[in-house]
């Protein structure tokens, strides 16, 4: 643990040998399907015409809603309610009687191939009756027109939290300010979309399902009802998966569904993989929100009240929930203590496609909120914008902070450690903050326009409720180790392999780990909320812990010593102080197992006439057979990594374009199990949030068109965008809440970006940054605006 | 309407195979469905995120951009031919390994045939240029850094 160990599972995929969904049964003869996806935002269905599908050569079914029965025609499932959501909805496998975004699924096609898949749908024929559509939050609040028409004002949920009163702490505040800002849609965008591949295996009466997706368990659960098929029945498998960031999180997909309809009901392995515009406009999208702020302050720029109201779009469907916005609402406190808070939300139908957790899920809007509010104060104040920071917060001795409002897990937001003076400190030192205005009056001198912007948070990560590990030491001494929730590119087999060598005491290449398989690893939750190291790592150190206990009664036995005095090296259980007297742990693994019969030269070790005591049973009362561990991790509630961001940006004076200086970060996420991963993690993330703070948005016009679905016209960053070089600084405060002291780090890196952009550029320009992303044409339009 | 099918002769990684398809058949999908070499990957299918580059005749295409049938006669190499002759891996990845240039791999064999080429033509690259020669590939999950490194590292060991 903290060692920078090279990646394991690089070697599959430098050599072109890993196997994402699209490379599964690429060896069999398998049919390929394709979706016809709504081209209007808000229709009612008067007809579809399937007739000239089937004539076509190579088309082997068309299925559409009519098609569906039992539990596969009712809605899809609404994953996580909530009783604030009152008007939850989730669509159809395939669209029934109306259409509420551009994408939704209207037919299934299963063809010899996609080519053909496609011609079919082209000849599919749906008329449609016209609905107004209803786009963005000022259309959703107006409430002219209706997403659905059983959704009073487009409201599908209104939540409200207080702590204190912070209505009248404001109105009694020495200083007030009032705040309004807008963010826009950005989305998860992997390089590999998503798709699903079933076989229905009639000899064994059973579904086997690869998908790209965060949590296999999950599909599987939803397969198995929705099919009626028994749980055992089915096997999901996640294979390689080209990244998610969120959005494969949301299952079942139609296509997950559909997928498996036609393996079974054809015979034929069936596979979906969707193409780049699919994924634009079907999956799912985040960030957009409306917000306005009221805050009341001291002299020192001291929180009194603050009082948030913001509206949330949710697009067409709320199968995810309320997760985002009450993350927002929640996480928006950062490090800080707001002494009285109130915040309430909407969260709002549109004609749009859904919303779901996309990295950062929700923080990187809570943290703009509450940045330009710490920005806005010391503005007004003429204070230095990090001193205000620093007298809002929560103080090292005062942990377990208490923040008195229930999280997205529905647990206490209660913050188990931190350290947010240091980490302040650490970032003014990393980006030069007290030298900053020196270097600002040198590139004006010049006739440059710099500005430097500061923006922290704090990220309630591995969240519940649980997961599981199972480490098995199979007799060749290699270690087999499975958990249950999925890898998109996080490097599990490595960091999950060096736990497992840490507490085995075994060579980390003997160590193989599997995930997202539920023939492994049957209960599992997913990965998401930068949970997987938190939750499998911990839930793996103690499955780990088990089978090291079993293996060192075992040895103690074999070699006569007391287990107290055994110690295990690269996989040699010996006695510490003489070294001789040892025996592998594979030897243990064939003596854990009392046989029968022998199959090899060690397994004759284990068989009846060669071990154990005839007075007593070959397997004791409270003892398995096998050489294995098997246990589970689940924390009564999420621990809060933290960390601050800054960065210098310079803007042209003439064409307002925006260049990045330097960029730096602290990051604080308890022990390190593996820096380099936990690097590139925030060196990915801080991409992303280049990308959603400078060029990315869901470009929708007023009739709900994405214009810009494709990676021609939505601007993600190429290299030529992200900076060269972050500086990143860690602070490593354990979690008391998990063996290990680790905290998640996945969704670090995006968190504060627009926060800290919006203040570099504001701090550049003069100009009050209140919408994001920020373009350069925007930032002209601006400067004509308020010249 | 039955498909008129092609007969193509595709030379990839020193092989030699023959296949049958239709006109319209991409080389991408060639490379994947018929001739079962999946680790070039598709992103976006319009020729923009790169991650489908393969190297014809030595220089970088996108295989989403070119017609199977339009390959005949080309030698194409895919991320499976990019190891050495011995199965040991080349310097590009070798350097990816190194630089931790890879996280979920999807975009990575786009990068790799992008970067053996761009060090063909300059073994030395400035930072600058090493920065330049992976402008045109889009990854969603390193942020670059690492992928900067593994260029200017696999430099260096080409050069050892």
């Amino acid at each position: 643990m903290g060692q920078k160990v090279q990646r394991v599972e690089d070697q599959r995929f430098l050599r072109g040998l890993g196997r994402y969904v699209d490379d599964v049964a690429v060896e069999q003869d398998v049919l390929h399907a394709a979706v016809l996806r709504s081209p209007h935002a808000h229709a009612r269905i008067i007809d579809i015409d399937v007739d000239e599908v089937l004539d076509l050569e190579g088309v082997h079914a068309v299925y559409t809603y009519d098609d569906l029965v039992g539990p596969m025609a009712e809605p899809l499932p609404l994953l996580i309610p909530h009783p604030a959501l009152t008007h939850g909805r989730t669509q159809w496998a395939l669209a029934k009687d109306e259409v509420n975004y551009v994408g939704e699924a209207i037919a299934f096609v299963v063809a010899d191939d996609r080519y053909i898949a496609e011609d079919a749908v082209g000849r599919i024929r749906v008329s449609y009756e016209f609905l107004p559509p209803v786009v963005g939050v000022d259309a959703a609040r107006a409430a002219k027109h209706l997403v659905h028409d059983d959704v009073p004002g487009n409201v599908g949920a209104r939540l409200e939290q207080n702590v204190g009163d912070a209505i009248t702490a404001i109105a009694q505040a020495p200083h007030r300010l009032e705040l309004d800002l807008t963010i826009e849609r950005s989305a998860c965008m992997p390089m590999e979309g998503r798709g699903t591949v079933a076989r229905w295996d009639p000899d064994l009466n059973r579904l086997q399902l690869w998908t790209s997706t965060q949590s296999s368990t999950g599909v599987r659960a939803a397969v198995a009802v929705k099919m009626e098929l028994d749980l055992g029945q089915v096997d999901v498998i996640t294979p390689d998966v080209g990244g998610g960031f969120g959005v494969k999180i949301n299952h079942p997909w139609p296509e997950e569904l559909l997928v498996p309809l036609a393996a079974r009901a054809l015979g034929r392995t069936v596979k979906f993989t969707e193409d780049r515009r699919e994924h634009f406009i079907s999956s799912a999208h985040e960030r957009g929100q409306v917000q306005h702020i009221e805050v009341g302050f001291d002299d020192d720029g001291r929180l009194q009240g603050l009082n948030v109201e913001f509206w949330h779009d949710h697009g067409a469907f709320t199968p995810y929930g309320l997760i985002v916005p009450i993350i927002t609402s929640t996480q928006l406190l950062g490090p800080y203590k707001p002494q009285n808070y109130r915040v309430v939300f909407e969260s709002l139908y549109t004609n749009t496609v859904m919303v779901t957790p996309y990295r950062g899920a929700g923080r990187p809007q809570g943290c703009y909120a509450m940045e330009r509010t710490m920005d806005a104060i010391a503005k007004y104040l003429g204070k230095d914008r990090a001193d205000v920071r620093a007298v809002n917060f929560i103080q090292p001795d005062e942990f377990p902070y208490d923040q008195g409002l229930i999280f997205q897990d529905g647990r206490e937001l209660e913050y188990d450690s931190g350290d947010y003076p240091t980490s302040l400190e650490k970032i003014k030192a990393l980006v030069g903050w007290d030298e900053f205005p020196a270097f600002k009056a040198e590139m004006a001198a010049e006739g440059r326009q710099v500005g430097i912007g500061l923006a922290c948070y704090v990220e309630g990560t591995g969240v519940g409720p649980y997961e599981g590990a199972h480490v098995h030491i199979e007799t060749s001494g290699k270690v087999k180790v499975a958990t249950g929730l999925t890898t998109q590119g996080q490097g599990h087999a490595t960091v999950f392999a060096q736990l497992v060598a840490d507490e085995l005491g075994v060579k980390f290449e003997d160590v193989e780990v599997v995930t997202g398989d539920t023939r492994r690893m049957p209960y599992a939750v997913g990965t998401f909320a930068s949970r997987a190291a938190v939750m499998s790592g911990s839930a793996i150190h103690l499955a780990a812990k088990r089978a090291k206990e079993k293996a060192l009664k075992i040895a103690a036995e074999a070699l006569e010593a007391d287990e107290k005095d055994l110690q295990i090296v690269d996989g040699v259980v010996s006695v510490k102080g003489s070294p001789g007297t040892s025996i592998d742990l594979g030897t243990v693994s064939v003596l854990s197992n009392p046989l029968r019969y022998a199959f090899d030269e060690a397994s004759k070790a284990a068989t009846q006439f060669s071990v154990g005591d005839p007075g007593k049973p070959p397997v004791a009362e409270d003892e398995e057979p096998g050489l294995e561990g098997r246990d589970f991790y689940s924390p009564e509630r999420a621990t809060f990594a933290s960390g601050m961001h800054a960065v210098i940006v310079e803007t042209d004076p003439e064409t307002a374009e925006i260049t990045i200086l330097k960029y730096a970060v602290v990051h604080d996420c308890g022990h390190l199990i593996n820096p380099m991963i936990v690097e590139g993690q925030i060196h990915g993330g801080v991409a992303q949030g280049v990308g959603g703070a400078l060029y990315e948005r869901m470009a929708y016009d007023e009739s709900g068109q994405l214009l810009n679905a494709s990676f021609m016209d939505f601007l993600m960053p190429y290299v030529t965008e992200i900076p060269d070089g972050i500086d990143i600084d860690h602070l490593e405060t354990p979690s008391p809440l998990n063996p290990l002291g680790i905290k998640g780090a996945g969704e670090a890196g995006v968190i504060p970006s627009a926060a800290v952009f919006a203040a570099a550029i504001e701090d550049a320009e003069g100009i009050a940054i209140t919408a994001m992303p920020i373009s350069p044409s925007e930032l002209f339009t601006l400067r004509l605006e308020n010249s | 309407m039955t498909e008129e099918l092609l007969d193509v002769r595709l030379s990839v990684n020193g092989h030699t195979h023959e296949i049958r398809v239709p006109a319209r058949r991409l080389l991408s999908d060639a490379l994947r469905h018929d001739l079962k070499l999946t680790g070039t990957h598709v992103g976006c299918e319009h020729g923009v995120c790169g991650a489908c580059t393969i190297l014809v005749d030595g220089a970088p295409m996108r295989s989403c951009l070119m017609f199977a049938v339009s390959a005949e006669g080309s030698e194409i190499t895919t991320v499976e031919g990019l190891a050495n002759p011995d199965g040991s891996l080349g310097h590009v990845q070798q350097a990816f390994v190194e630089c931790h240039g890879l996280q979920c791999g999807f975009c990575t064999p786009g990068f790799l045939t992008t970067i053996t080429a761009g060090l063909r033509d300059n073994p030395t690259p400035t930072h600058e240029e090493a920065r330049d020669m992976i402008a045109g590939n889009l990854c969603r999950c390193t942020g670059y850094q690492n992928i900067v490194k593994a260029v200017e590292r696999a430099a260096e060991l080409g050069a050892s």
